[in-house]
């Protein structure tokens, strides 16, 4: 079966690659590390790939901002080759650090032109945590197929509250059911702080672009993969952790599809 | 020209930062302030236009949907009107400020070639009624640190950028042949060197030989490389040892300490896993067929009290590089983090002149490691946060680093004919004499004089070089690799070339501006930098690998074969010394240490028979308390690999023993992680208090599930002034705690680290910090599935104390509540100690334990209240049940802090298995688990002695630090 590939883009500061990639490949994908520069230089060129996923870090220090400066990387060099990836109807993941990229480089929520009408800024906490928090699944998405239940994924970043331009942005995410995921408590309630980690504007923790190709979250799926990093794992009855059906269905579509 | 942009967030945006700081407003006891602004400021100097200067602000430094940004703006268009204080902090010119490099990268990425600066500063609009000494402890207590900011006095200005004009080069020699001692001793103090007569002396007579006055190079070559920080001269050197416990006397010649304690330990125990020990900048042991590990701890004391945050961000990434260059390069996959604080509600008055505030120091110094730690990616896992007013004016900043390396990249040699490559960042005046400046004591003069000492870190210039190392290493482009750390390029060339000889020509290295002198290049500390060993033939490809991901990779010189280290600049010899000399020739010192054990005062226990309010208080001791607010701003999860993590139970909450790590994601084999460390119990006899600390690293693997089949321990000493010798007695003391207790239990050491000159001057007393000993564990735990939490699962099930109680309460918190120290201190039993360790990991592998907690400060009564309310869960607990010495008082029972104890949560089904394996050991079925949420102790006469909710046991416990 062939197993489709995986361009994990890294850089200065990235530091989630190789979970990401180690994700893709019990997943049945080929993930690959690429930095941006080779990109840039076209010793690589993304067309090659299936899947783009841009995992979590702190590209450039996010100084000017989380994950502004790959944001413009993208937008202002390989904006192209990132068109032509998408109109190929081929995916892009972004957690964490990435989401913030896709966000703040327009692809997410996604206008056909690259305006940025969303921002993911500093958690109200004004600090960076590191917490568990249950996710409440929704809209329509590629990557989150067959999730029906709330699951269970760490955060941990210091600009995570997801803001928009205006309201009317809002009514479209949610018109379109590009909303993924929410934040909610235990029983699936959505409820504040420190259920909702940053303040995120309707407990905002996940969103995709209109065609559900396109999945930016904050939480890190690649940290629950096996259920060993489950925290409480003597009482977790699964087989599997959380996140790994989110990389799992990024590969069985690639392979269907792509 | 240059441009000055105003970013703020927009007027409906919740201004997190303003906020942030008008609560450590509050803290200052300062309560009348409204609101608090927050403005970032960055001044761009180039020729660019007003087109691209939007342009840049539009897209590279305005987040549009949040902020707002305004260009060569008066401060007033963004000061909400009624706003009645403005303060602007901006760097002092020649303080590297961090995000400049990657705002340029970003500059450039726009197509704009024309900038030729950035410098930030912070704006902070205050509102409300401050009297202008408020506003000056705002300013100076919270919002800048003058040794390496200011605050910005006209509107507007510009930062001068730092010293732009260049150096021309003048040789200069320092006249030791022609001075006397007192001369001697004069350019010793003056130069900073902390260098005393005897050395300077051996100095002098080596040049005199050479009949010729050294450089002030070679001197600071000399300074550095004998340095205590360096050189570790008392440990190493001669000790002359006096010990008097209840008239007891006795004395003794120790001729190296740490060999004949520490270092002996594993060379009598020769566990064949340890692969390179005391060797290199951290120790190896093996992990698996094809992986070893490496661990080592440092401290970064001074520089932290100077500047926490910038003390603690250079301490992380200092330690970083230890792993990096160990061996050919390890790659670094968690961090630990132990430090000692004055109390944070420390009165202001009573802070010593030229030191922070603790609560500041603290915040600063978990901010810098929180900075550093996050984004390098490396999870911060495992620490202990302690806190007494000998720490006021010197506080201690463990920080750790374990790596991971494929076997075959162990071992690193240099060879003569490589070339010598400095990379990573550019070298600076930051850090100069930073080595020699930990070799001395702190004085309210420290901040002037060692301000050079102080710097801020770059986490991601770290990062992206460690990236780079390793492709270079799994590319086997270089023979060897150092870190410049304390010393700079000076220790780094001179370790690597002490059996070769090496040649450097100090022009080369890049600067970061160019005004330094050939001395400052070769001493300065810089951060973020490595060298390596690298064959001819391999140079270009290195050197386009390394530029591939825009680090700096520099050809600086050669190893040689002519046991000389010979630098030059600009063609001009400025140096030009023998390995040997350099290397052997500092003189053995012999230093005097006595120990005279003092008897302590004893307690006035209580008569009353309830104990709620002695419980309560033991959990919201500082020491005791839930260090959540800490343990949260780490990113523990980076890597995926974090098994059992620092906060754990129902609500992720409780405080676990240890932390479990699977540094291979394909593997279930893990790194069990923990520390002990307990200053008080020094204060009666450092020798238990050595016994007690390894007792205490060791129990927390045990606890956590693992066993103590492949355990090294790491030895962290921090102490006064060596050359007093009430000071060394007590470290001499503690060594021989170590080296009895590792050997006793069997366990190596494998590198260890010893800051010594601890002290701070107040008026003209000289204070130590209390002798404080950190030992490290890592223990390789063979499936990470087979982990035990400290929180009770199920109502119903056993509650076992396993371990003899004794009346061992000297030390203790509980005489501490009471006010005094006592002198039955917790001593280490070690052939019962084993065995019980041995039984309880035979008990979990067998899947028989369902949590267990070791009993450390606060004993049985604060261990098993922390295991009910991590569980949301009460219990029942009877002392008559517990395993103790006679004629013990219900209090003493719950709050001594013997050594080698457990609480164990077992399920009935479980009880005869449980029970057939401990057999014959001190261990009591003492209570259940309850379906409610009470939280209560029998006494020996079975009448209630505490009665509580957990909710209240939980709450004193979380109130004191969350802040």
């Amino acid at each position: 079966m062939k197993r489709p590939k995986v361009c994990i883009l890294r850089t200065a500061g990235t530091n989630c690659d190789k979970e990401t990639a180690f994700a893709f490949e019990k997943s049945g994908g080929q993930a690959e590390l690429i930095h941006v520069n080779r990109l840039i230089n076209k010793a690589r060129r993304i067309a090659d790939y299936q899947i783009l996923a841009i995992p979590g870090g702190f590209s450039y220090g996010d100084d000017a901002g989380a994950g502004r400066i790959l944001a413009n990387e993208l937008r202002f060099k390989l904006i192209e080759d990132i068109r032509n990836f998408i109109a190929q109807g081929k995916l892009i993941i972004g957690i964490c650090n990435g989401f913030q990229i896709l966000v703040k480089s327009g692809l997410l929520p996604g206008n056909g032109d690259l305006n940025q009408e969303a921002s993911l800024i500093i958690n109200d906490s004004n600090k960076f945590e590191d917490r568990w928090v249950y996710l409440r699944p929704q809209g329509r998405c590629v990557w989150t197929e067959g999730i029906k239940e709330d699951i269970y994924l760490p955060v941990a970043h210091g600009e995570g509250k997801f803001v928009v331009l205006n309201k009317q942005v809002l009514a479209r995410l949610k018109k379109n059911r590009q909303v993924i995921f929410q934040y909610c408590d235990n029983h699936g309630r959505l409820s504040g702080y420190p259920d909702n980690p940053n303040g995120s504007i309707d407990n905002i923790a996940g969103i995709s672009d209109k065609s559900g190709r396109i999945f930016g979250l904050m939480p890190h799926p690649e940290r629950h993969i096996q259920i060993s990093q489950h925290p409480m794992q003597a009482a977790s009855k699964k087989r599997q952790g959380d996140g790994m059906l989110i990389f799992k269905n990024g590969v069985n579509y690639a392979r269907k599809h792509l | 020209m240059v441009y000055r942009i105003e970013i703020k967030d927009k007027p409906a945006q919740f201004d997190a930062i303003g906020e942030g700081i008008k609560k450590d407003i509050l803290d200052l006891g300062i309560n009348n302030v409204k609101e608090v602004g927050f403005i970032q400021v960055y001044n761009i100097e180039g020729e660019l236009s007003g087109l691209e200067a939007r342009r840049i602000c539009s897209d590279l430094l305005t987040d549009k949907i949040s902020q707002d940004y305004f260009i060569n703006s008066g401060p007033s268009q963004l000061s909400p009107k009624q706003s009645q204080f403005i303060i602007e902090v901006a760097y002092n010119p020649g303080v590297m400020d961090p995000v400049e490099d990657s705002i340029l990268k970003g500059i450039k990425d726009l197509g704009i070639g024309s900038v030729s600066s950035v410098r930030t500063a912070k704006k902070y609009l205050i509102k409300g009624r401050l009297s202008p000494a408020q506003l000056k402890t705002v300013s100076e207590k919270l919002l800048y640190n003058k040794l390496i900011q200011h605050i910005v006095k006209s509107k507007g200005q510009v930062q001068a950028q730092p010293c732009g004009w260049g150096y021309s080069f003048n040789l200069i020699t320092v006249d030791l042949l022609g001075a006397a001692d007192k001369e001697l001793l004069k350019i010793s103090r003056g130069g900073q060197l902390f260098l005393n007569l005897q050395e300077m002396r051996q100095i002098k007579s080596y040049f005199k030989k050479l009949r010729r006055n050294p450089t002030d190079c070679e001197l600071e070559t000399i300074a550095q490389t004998w340095s205590e920080h360096c050189g570790h001269k008392t440990f190493r050197g001669r000790i002359r040892y006096t010990e008097k416990i209840k008239n007891k006397k006795k004395t003794k010649l120790i001729n190296n300490l740490l060999k004949s304690t520490i270092m002996k330990v594993t060379k009598e125990l020769k566990k064949p896993w340890c692969v390179s020990v005391f060797k290199d900048n951290s120790g190896i042991i093996r992990f698996d067929q094809n992986y070893n590990v490496c661990f080592k701890v440092e401290t970064h004391n001074h520089p932290s009290a100077l500047e926490p945050f910038g003390g603690a961000n250079t301490g992380i990434g200092g330690v970083i590089r230890d792993p990096l260059g160990t061996g050919l390069g390890a790659k670094p996959i968690l961090n630990t983090d132990v430090f000692c604080f004055g109390p944070p509600d420390y009165p202001f008055s009573k802070v010593p002149q030229g030191s922070l505030h603790p609560k500041r120091v603290m915040k600063g110094v978990v901010s810098g490691v929180r900075d550093y730690g996050n984004k390098m990616g490396i999870p911060t896992i495992n620490g202990a946060v302690l806190f007494h007013e000998g720490f006021v004016g010197n506080p201690l900043v463990y920080c750790g680093t374990a790596g991971i390396m494929p076997r075959d990249k162990s071992f690193k040699k240099s060879k003569t004919g490589d070339l010598i490559v400095v990379v990573g960042g550019r070298t600076g005046r930051d850090g100069i004499h930073g080595a020699t400046f930990s070799s001395g004591e702190l004085t309210h003069e420290s901040e002037k004089l060692s301000s050079g000492a102080v710097q801020i870190g770059n986490p991601i210039q770290e990062k992206k070089m460690v990236d780079t190392i390793l492709e270079a290493r799994d590319a086997k482009l270089y023979d060897a690799i150092t870190d410049c750390g304390a010393g700079g390029l000076s220790s780094a060339v001179g370790e690597m070339g002490q059996e070769l000889g090496a040649r450097v020509d100090l022009e080369k290295v890049p600067l970061k501006y160019a005004d330094l002198s050939y001395t400052e290049i070769w001493i300065s500390e810089s951060q973020e930098r490595m060298v390596l060993s690298v064959p001819k033939e391999n140079i270009e490809k290195l050197i386009q690998l390394f530029e591939s991901e825009n680090v700096q990779a520099t050809l600086i010189g050669e190893f040689t074969d002519t046991k000389r280290l010979e630098l030059y600049y600009e063609n001009n010899l400025v140096c030009d010394l023998e390995m040997s000399f350099l290397h052997d020739g500092l003189p053995k010192l012999e230093k005097k240490a006595v120990f005279i054990q003092a008897r302590q005062k004893e307690p006035r226990l209580p008569s009353g028979k309830n104990l709620n309010k002695y419980l309560l208080k033991l959990l919201s001791q500082y020491d005791i308390c839930s260090k959540e607010w800490v343990i949260r701003q780490y990113d523990h999860e980076v890597q995926g690999g974090s098994t059992l993590k620092p906060l754990v139970g129902i609500h992720n909450d409780g405080p676990s023993d240890a932390s479990i790590v699977k540094p291979l994601l394909g593997s279930n084999k893990g790194l069990v992680i923990s520390n002990g460390i307990n200053f008080r119990f020094g204060f009666i006899d450092p020798y238990w208090m050595a016994a007690s600390c390894i007792d205490e690293a060791l129990r927390q693997i045990i606890a956590v599930g693992g066993s103590l089949d492949e355990v090294a321990i790491l030895d962290n000493f921090c102490w006064g002034n060596p050359d007093k010798p009430d000071r060394l007695g007590g470290l001499v003391r503690a060594a021989y705690g170590c080296h009895d207790t590792a050997l006793g239990f069997g366990v190596p050491f494998i590198s260890g680290k010893d800051s010594l000159n601890n002290e701070y001057k107040v008026r003209h007393k000289s204070i130590a910090i209390p002798g404080t000993l950190l030992i490290s564990a890592m223990a390789i735990m063979k499936d990470v599935n087979k982990k035990v939490t400290m929180y009770v699962k199920e109502p119903g099930d056993l509650l076992y104390a396993v371990g003899l109680t004794r009346n061992e309460l000297g030390g203790s918190h509980y005489y501490n509540l009471l006010g005094s120290l006592g002198n039955n201190l917790p001593r280490v039993y070690i052939r019962e100690a084993k065995e019980t360790f041995k039984r309880l990991s035979k008990a979990s592998s067998l899947g028989l334990i369902e949590a267990m907690h070791d009993c450390s400060e606060g004993g049985i009564g604060v261990a098993a209240a922390e295991m009910a309310f991590s569980g949301g869960l009460g219990m029942d607990i009877f002392l008559g049940e517990v395993p103790c010495g006679s004629q013990m008082r219900d209090d003493e029972i719950l709050f001594s802090e013997s050594n080698s104890r457990f609480m164990v949560e077992v399920k009935r089904k479980n009880q005869k298995a449980f029970e057939k394996i401990l057999k014959g050991l001190d261990f009591g079925l003492a209570g259940c688990v309850s379906k409610g949420k009470d939280f209560r102790v029998y006494g020996r006469d079975n009448k209630p002695c505490v009665d509580m909710s957990i909710a209240e046991l939980k709450e004193a416990w979380q109130r004191p630090l969350r802040w």
